[in-house]
């Protein structure tokens, strides 16, 4: 039998179901105890598991993800919250400095399976330290694995493999995908760290897109499914390590391919997206690779101008238009 | 409190192990035969030794970017170290750490650190786990009197207090951050003062004198096991050789004068001329001490010229932990394409 679940449902089952299969979770962060989290994602987890797995901290990033990282080698699963994804740069220390590398550093001797969730992207007028899409810092980072889930059932897989994971890895919840609601399975399931998924399969462009712009990109493309344009949508789901394989695969196949984020356009992880397309399919390309993504600037306040801001279904479908337009081979 | 004679031999061996260590390194670094920066303990060794020998292998230290002394203290081995410090594969990190990150779990060291400031959070972790485990474990972050100036310190410091976590804060205060005077970056005198505005006891202890750090430790340490949260002790010490390596560039920012007072106040020497006057030990004791342990420095370079360099594949290897959830998705990282 089919059951849906809000995509923050789905990650709060997966901590729920992996808390109570390991006694050794715990999660921690700012007003997630009783209140449940600014967005809801901890509702419940403390009446359940009790103040000891379930800590209210205070307002403290940098020792939020000390505490996460200490607690993780000696041998502890946490899950630490940085409520907005913004504020990970107040801990950007802790985690690029430290957990990234202590494992290194060490000569191998130390384990990570730290977690460290967080609220990403835009959409909200919560203006520009509120409403970021920083997965690009995070992924050029060696020893950090990165995910970003579009639906409630990757959520719910995706996260419970985080928890599972060895690495210190960062599951960046979508803040307007929060409601969404999809079919997710009442049992415990992974996917696979690093795996993409085809969300829509074509044959005449490739869009990689992840979050909120996976879902954009699925409707520009059943709108110019209309117009007899055939679009595969593939969705990374994890960003570090990127499942290169897939997207490689599908634009020798279309031989045109288009990447979109949320973030800013220049150094976003388009440019990695393109590089390591021309890289493995330099040949098979009948255009450059496109990317759209946001302009060069603050994510702004103004419902006017964060609409103009962030990418949606019209500015991916005129962008597909655009690598479509040039002539083949 | 009266120790027995086991623990201030015990002490006194720690301290000499941590000066032959420090001194050793220092030369060889002067002799350009270590790669990398060198922030030598010579001068605080009381700090180390006096806490450490409170501590169990279970119980965690964080340390600093002059991390040699505690790691040396905790039970760390002089060839694994010193072949760390060369960078070779037989080091306690493979080679991958160096100095400033030297490391051993199964002694309870999670590291040295570059970042000062850093260890403290890492500490409030490992703190967090001993309490979550109800294992009766500590952590004790050291940290020296300039970190107190950084955020992460005090978030780690409140955080600690405010989850009653069982962690002991160690303040080696030097009275330099660097190569600045403590006094024109602070405008207390005692960073100890900075305890109380966590709700934590504090106290100043003599950091030449490792009896008083001991017993120090001690209480502190009781304070942390029996459930009672965080306390702070600020070890007044001070550093012979410059923030890096021996005489650095030469640079002048403290007088010799001033170096040679605290160095009347040496933390060993005048450990054992007490333990003379006091009949616990003998001159030809102590002797026959500091050359068994500096034939084992010996061996340790020995072992660390002869161990090999690490294989240059090393490069990729324990960036991740590889297991069972990690699907291949071959493509990305670098380390997979």
């Amino acid at each position: 039998m089919s059951r849906k679940l809000a995509y923050g449902q789905a990650f709060n089952e997966a901590v729920r179901q992996e808390m109570a299969a390991d006694p050794d979770v715990f999660c921690a962060g700012e007003d997630i105890g009783a209140f449940g989290g600014v967005f809801g994602t901890f509702a419940g987890l403390q009446a359940e598991f009790g103040e000891r797995r379930v800590v209210d901290t205070p307002i403290s990033e940098q020792a939020i993800i000390g505490l996460g990282l200490g607690a993780a080698v000696s041998g502890l699963r946490p899950i630490v919250d940085i409520m907005f994804m913004d504020f990970i740069c107040v801990a950007f220390d802790q985690i690029v400095n430290q957990a990234a590398k202590i494992k290194y550093m060490f000569g191998g001797s130390a384990t990570v399976p730290l977690t460290i969730t967080t609220g990403g992207g835009g959409g909200l007028s919560a203006a520009a330290q509120h409403s970021q899409s920083l997965e690009a810092l995070l992924c050029h980072i060696p020893g950090l694995k990165v995910v970003h889930p579009s639906n409630p059932y990757d959520m719910k897989g995706l996260m419970t493999s985080c928890i599972r994971e060895d690495n210190p890895t960062v599951m960046i919840k979508h803040k307007r995908l929060l409601g969404m609601q999809g079919e997710v399975p009442e049992e415990r399931y992974a996917i696979p760290l690093g795996s993409a998924n085809i969300l829509r399969e074509g044959g005449d462009v490739t869009v990689v897109a992840w979050g909120n712009m996976a879902n954009e990109s699925v409707a520009a493309a059943e709108r110019l499914a209309a117009d007899g344009i055939e679009v595969e949508v593939i969705d990374p789901r994890t960003l570090q390590p990127l499942d290169t394989d897939t997207i490689v695969e599908s634009v020798r196949k279309t031989n045109r391919v288009v990447v979109v984020h949320e973030a800013v356009r220049f150094g976003g992880l388009g440019a990695e997206v393109a590089a390591q397309i021309q890289e493995h399919a330099f040949d098979h390309l009948d255009a450059p690779v496109g990317r759209i993504a946001a302009p060069f600037s603050p994510v702004p306040f103004s419902p006017a101008l964060e609409q103009h801001y962030l990418p949606n279904a019209d500015s991916v479908a005129a962008g597909i238009r655009d690598a479509l337009a040039r002539p083949g081979a | 409190m009266e120790l027995s004679t086991d623990v201030l031999m015990d002490m006194h061996r720690r301290m000499v192990r941590i000066r032959l260590f420090e001194e050793t390194a220092g030369a060889l670094a002067e002799a350009a035969k270590l790669p990398g920066f060198l922030h030598l303990y010579v001068g605080e060794e009381a700090v180390a030794a006096g806490v450490c020998t409170t501590l169990s292998d279970d119980d965690q230290i964080t340390s600093t970017h002059r991390g040699h002394g505690h790691l040396v203290a905790k039970g760390g081995q002089f060839n694994e170290m010193m072949a760390e410090l060369m960078g070779k594969s037989t080091g306690y990190c493979k080679g991958k750490g160096g100095s400033m990150h030297i490391s051993n779990l199964e002694v309870g060291m999670l590291g040295a650190n570059g970042i000062v400031g850093a260890g403290s959070p890492i500490a409030v972790g490992a703190g967090f786990a001993n309490k979550y485990r109800d294992d009766g474990n500590i952590a004790v972050a050291f940290f020296g009197d300039g970190s107190t100036n950084i955020g992460a310190f005090h978030e780690a410091a409140n955080m600690a207090c405010a989850l009653h976590l069982p962690v002991v804060f160690v303040c080696e205060n030097n009275e330099y951050g660097e190569f600045t005077p403590r006094d024109q970056t602070m405008a207390i005198t005692d960073i100890v003062d900075r305890a109380a505005g966590y709700g934590m006891p504090g106290v100043i202890v003599d950091g030449m004198d490792v009896v008083a750090v001991h017993e120090a430790a001690l209480e502190a340490g009781a304070r942390a096991r029996r459930g009672d949260g965080p306390s702070m002790i600020e070890a007044k010490t001070y550093r012979y050789y410059n923030h890096h390596g021996v005489q650095n560039l030469g640079l002048k920012y403290r007088t010799d004068e001033e170096v040679a007072t605290w160095r009347e106040r040496d933390p060993i020497f005048t450990f054992e001329e007490r333990l003379i006057e006091a009949g616990t030990a003998t001159r030809d004791e102590f002797d026959a001490i500091w050359a068994d342990l500096r034939a084992d420095i010996a061996t340790a370079i020995e072992f660390a010229e002869t161990s090999p360099l690490p294989e240059p594949d090393q490069v990729l290897v324990d960036v991740y932990t590889v297991s069972d959830a990690v699907l291949s998705g071959t493509g990305s990282s670098e380390s997979g394409s």
